[in-house]
């Protein structure tokens, strides 16, 4: 079967590639893109680990296809920090120890961006839903919450 | 003496249901060679790490080279992993 | 609570993790993550089946698939004696081992392994699956522990001879275990009320967010490699050697970055079946569980059925307990009931105890550990029936809980005698919380719960190296779950005198470092540190060495502090103290480069309490519970890092709560699970829980130099017993099996209504 030739925008650049009807967004990226930092980790959208933005919505990448991604814009969490800057919320997760294992992080990361920059002042509520879709089993979601408030707060240019 | 205090389980299996008893050894190797003639196969569960020991409150993973002191309290217990 | 902490720079800081900026990038490889020229893709043929005899496997039509490279079933594994050998999590029983990766005469759950195939894409190799015709004689099955251990039930095994009791003719019962203390007869005459009841836990899984992944390669001269997630890359080595005969030597395995373990990432499943499909192709293979296939084949731990019966006198002194769990193993033995024995009233200091133990096999995926293997379930019995009593006698449950501490000089009822432990203070802090002391509103309630667990030693080996400008390298070879590589770094810091950004610690393959026991048991702080901080101080030896022979003086009278080299006192000679960093950069002609080495068996673990309190809300409605606050206090004996100390014991109450509330297998009427999916299966989602009030207490342990006790394992132990406490009291419901679901719940409610009606 021919493969389908996709042509979409990556972390602000200009990227093309082949990919098989079946191949999602997911596999395209790590596997025909060698970008491995959005994870597999249930493949049915259930845990959030491969979150990436599709034309600036939050969405499993595990649940869109690659062929689908033909002229859109595409963000993972390579393209997260700016040259050597990290993100803010990379920053914290850091400085908060808002991560254990880090599985989930990247997915994470890219889900409370999105969040933050629909909603810079999320209460503590908002924040356990938005992330309700990304599944982690070390944390307890205690650090990753504050760190995303902690973030918040910084980014609004309040004093803690 | 040294005091020796075992599970059920494991005085049923090696002492015919004897759980508490004294022996005269000054280190765990000397235990191991004395058990062995009183309760075959009892010492060797703790030298092939079958078993590990307790002594004076503290778990060994392998106790085969501990010295004990006249006074010292034995625990044979199960081996312990962990997640 | 330890002001003390402040006596060190760096111990008890929290400092950016070493892996940490790889971790936020996206750049760190995980299990999957890794990649070699040239590979394969495995898949594994799994049954369908609970209970099956496998009669024939004919692979004929997988093998002239085009792209099909290999295809290996039971045959293509020597058989293995039942002898039990020292090696990984306890003995390993190798023939039951090498029937869990590939059934071999029975396909014994649903999911079990019975062929795997390699093909040039993983669309090929499952389309080989399909080819792969398997005849089976399904037999009756076993999913229920009180089943399996019926007369008449479906047998596994029929030449299992159980240990510790006596069964004529076939049984299910791997293992009886007994523990007493003392005459729970006399304990029972003694008491004023006793209290009898049965208990049941669902198994669960540890439910790690990364599924099983390896890369094996084997070249043509027999050398293999093996990249995979691991909590034990030297147990995967062993494991791999004896399962396909290899020389250790022969075998290289280095570990990812891991995503989560839990316990479930100490054994092996695809690890010998990708060097076996490596060695049989020629080519690498990669291999990487479905979620699917994690579920059906992988952990999870024991669920547990229990009876606990408990005497106490009038003013709440605990007289006599007796506790029977009957665990279930899953399709091979090696249930933990000896430690669900051992913890379930450790944290008291009662004088009369028996409690026994069995190790059942069933028809599902034999069990894995997952933190303090054992401990929640029975603290799940014995925690829920001290609750009982306490509201039985009108004694607040945390007092009474105080009234019968254990404390040093406390005989446990498993044998050996406390030296110093700080449950007590976990009990103290706990009554004066300002958490346990705020008001409650309608349909809420309060659960308080304890637990224990031993913490472990074992074999650590790890170098420190020191570089020519005055930086360091600290090897170990424990893979870092949750922040280790930040605790050995600072300890090696503090060790050393130099900066924790000079500093770099790295997790190293089985060829590069000494013998490391797996990340697990909570040992890893305490033992890998203990080696670091004596490889530390061996490098630190060398150090004064060098600085002796620069001042010619003899070496003892050269001390180190603060990261100098200095004499020991006036007498010894007028010199400038020496930095490490200028020692390091003369090292060459001093005698050479400095590395600190060190391996051992570490002893001298140091055992872990906790309490926890909980508030929950109930809906009478519905049945459903909102945590609306949890506090979880811990003796840690010292935090290195509190952050990930604190995260430890977060991420342990939060997978008790999910324990507690949600997380069950559901096997259907053939015993095929019907829940294999994180949407089915559910963990806690942030929207569950709330913040989690980690309190840490410092009672140090003697035994390391820092004081480290662990911390790992002990936070998963009280939150079932807490969360069943908190139910109670909010609804006057006791609930004695987990999960407490919604629907479970509420049929307890409408029963206990419907009972209230009718009286």
């Amino acid at each position: 079967m021919a493969k389908h030739h996709i042509s979409m925008t990556l972390n602000g650049e200009p990227t093309e590639f082949l990919c098989s009807t079946r191949q999602t967004l997911l596999d395209v990226l790590r596997d025909e893109l060698n970008l491995t930092g959005s994870k597999e980790g249930c493949a049915s959208g259930d845990c959030g680990a491969c979150s990436v933005m599709v034309d600036d919505r939050l969405v499993c990448a595990c649940l869109v296809l690659g062929a689908e991604c033909d002229g859109k814009t595409v963000e993972s969490i390579e393209g997260m920090a700016d040259g050597e800057n990290l993100h803010p919320l990379q920053q914290k997760f850091l400085e908060e120890a808002a991560l254990q294992c880090g599985i989930c992080t990247p997915g994470v990361l890219v889900a409370a961006k999105a969040l933050l920059e629909k909603n810079n002042n999320p209460t503590e509520t908002e924040v356990r839903y938005w992330l309700a879709g990304n599944l982690c089993r070390c944390t307890g979601y205690d650090k990753i919450v504050r760190a995303v408030m902690s973030t918040a707060a910084d980014m609004r240019g309040d004093s803690k | 003496m040294v005091r020796v205090l075992l599970t059920d389980s494991i005085s049923k299996s090696y002492t015919g249901g004897v759980s508490e008893f004294e022996i005269f050894v000054s280190n765990v190797r000397q235990l191991i060679r004395q058990l062995d003639e009183i309760y075959p196969g009892l010492g060797s569960e703790i030298d092939n790490g079958t078993l590990s020991l307790s002594i004076d409150g503290d778990i060994y993973q392998d106790a085969f080279l501990e010295d004990l002191q006249p006074d010292s309290e034995i625990t044979f217990l199960p081996k312990i992993g962990g997640g | 609570m330890s002001s003390e902490n402040r006596k060190y720079k760096w111990v008890g800081t929290r400092q950016i993790r070493p892996d940490g900026h790889d971790k936020v990038t996206g750049r760190a490889k995980f299990g999957s993550d890794f990649s070699v020229s040239g590979m394969i893709h495995g898949r594994v043929l799994r049954s369908p089946h609970a209970h099956a005899i496998i009669k024939s496997i004919d692979t004929s039509d997988a093998e002239s698939l085009n792209g099909v490279k290999a295809i290996i079933t039971s045959k293509d594994f020597k058989d293995q004696s039942p002898e039990l050998k020292a090696a990984g999590e306890g003995m390993i029983n190798y023939k039951d081992m090498t029937r869990n990766i590939m059934a071999r005469e029975k396909a014994l759950y649903d999911g079990h392994a019975v062929a795997a195939v390699a093909a040039t894409t993983a669309e090929i190799a499952e389309a080989a699956l399909e080819l792969i015709k398997v005849d089976y004689e399904v037999l009756p099955h076993v999913i229920d522990v009180d089943e399996a251990m019926k007369d008449g039930a479906p047998i596994l095994h029929e030449d299992m001879v159980p240990s510790g009791i006596t069964i004529d003719g076939p049984t299910n019962i791997a293992k009886f275990v007994e523990f007493s203390l003392g005459d729970t007869k006399k304990g029972f005459e003694e008491a004023d009320i006793i209290i009898e009841r049965s208990y049941k836990t669902e198994a669960v899984h540890q439910g790690y967010i990364e599924p099983h992944a390896v890369v094996a390669s084997v070249t043509e001269d027999g050398q293999a490699q093996i990249w995979c997630c691991t909590q034990g890359q030297f147990q995967v080595r062993a494991f791999v050697a004896q399962l396909l005969g290899m020389p250790t030597s022969s075998i290289r395995v280095t570990p990812s970055e891991i995503g989560g373990g839990f316990g479930g990432k100490t054994v092996v499943y695809l690890e010998p079946l990708a060097t076996l499909l490596s060695k049989k192709s020629g080519k690498p293979v990669k291999m990487i569980m479905t979620r699917e296939e994690v579920f059906r084949a992988s952990g999870p731990t024991s669920g547990g059925s229990m009876t606990y019966k408990i005497g106490a006198k009038k003013d709440g002194k605990i007289t006599a307990v007796e506790g029977s769990n009957k665990l279930l193993a899953g399709a091979f033995s090696g249930a933990p009931a000896g430690p669900a024995c051992m913890c379930a009233v450790a944290p008291y200091d009662i004088k009369n105890v028996y409690i026994n133990g069995y190790d059942v096999v069933v028809n599902r995926p034999k069990v894995a550990a997952y933190r303090a293997p054992g401990a929640p379930i029975s603290a799940f019995g014995a925690e829920s029936i001290i609750d009982e009593v306490a509201k039985e006698l009108g004694i607040d449950p945390l007092t009474i809980r105080k009234l019968n501490a254990a404390k040093k000089g406390t005989q446990a009822a498993y044998g050996p005698t406390f030296r110093e432990i700080g449950y007590e203070q976990t009990l103290d802090i706990a009554i004066e919380h300002d958490h346990y002391l705020s008001p409650l509103g309608p349909n809420q309630g309060r659960g308080v719960a304890s637990g224990f667990w031993f913490n472990i030693g074992g074999e650590s080996s790890a170098t420190v190296n020191i570089n020519e400008d005055g930086t360091a390298v600290v090897i170990s070879g424990s893979p870092d779950i949750g922040g280790s590589r930040a605790s050995l770094a600072l300890m090696a810091a503090e060790t050393l005198g130099i900066d924790y950004d000079k500093v770099r610690p790295i997790v190293a393959d089985t060829a590069s470092v000494g013998y490391n026991f797996v990340t697990g048991g909570s040992r890893v702080t305490f033992a890998t540190g203990l080696a670091v901080v004596e490889a530390a101080k061996d490098a630190v030896r060398q150090l004064c060495e060098r600085a002796a022979k620069i001042w010619e003086v003899d070496a003892e009278a050269v001390i180190w502090d603060d990261g100098h080299a200095k004499p020991a006192s006036s007498n010894v000679g007028d010199f400038e103290p020496l930095s490490l960093s200028s020692l390091a950069g003369q090292a060459n002609k001093t005698g050479g480069p400095i590395c600190g080495h060190n391996a051992q068996n570490v002893q001298g673990a140091g055992p872990a309490f906790a309490t926890h309190i909980c508030d929950v809300e109930v809906d009478p409605e519905t049945g459903n519970v909102t945590i609306l606050r949890y506090t979880a206090i811990q003796d840690v004996g010292r935090a290195i890092h509190p952050s990930y100390v604190e995260g430890q014991i977060q991420g342990g109450a939060a997978q008790g709560i999910g324990w507690a509330l949600n997380e069950e297998y559901i096997y259907n009427s053939k015993g095929k699970l019907d829940n294999p999916g994180f949407l089915d299966y559910r963990i806690p989602v942030a929207s569950d829980l709330p913040m989690i009030d980690a309190v840490i207490v410092e009672v140090p342990n003697d035994r390391h130099p820092y004081g480290v006790r662990g911390v790992g394992e002990v936070p998963i132990v009280p939150p079932m017993a807490a969360v069943a406490n908190a139910i109670e009291n909010a609804t006057g419901v006791r609930m004695s099996a987990l999960p407490m679901s919604p629907p479970r719940l509420l049929a307890a409610l409408d029963q206990a209504n419907v009972k209230e009606a009718a009286e």
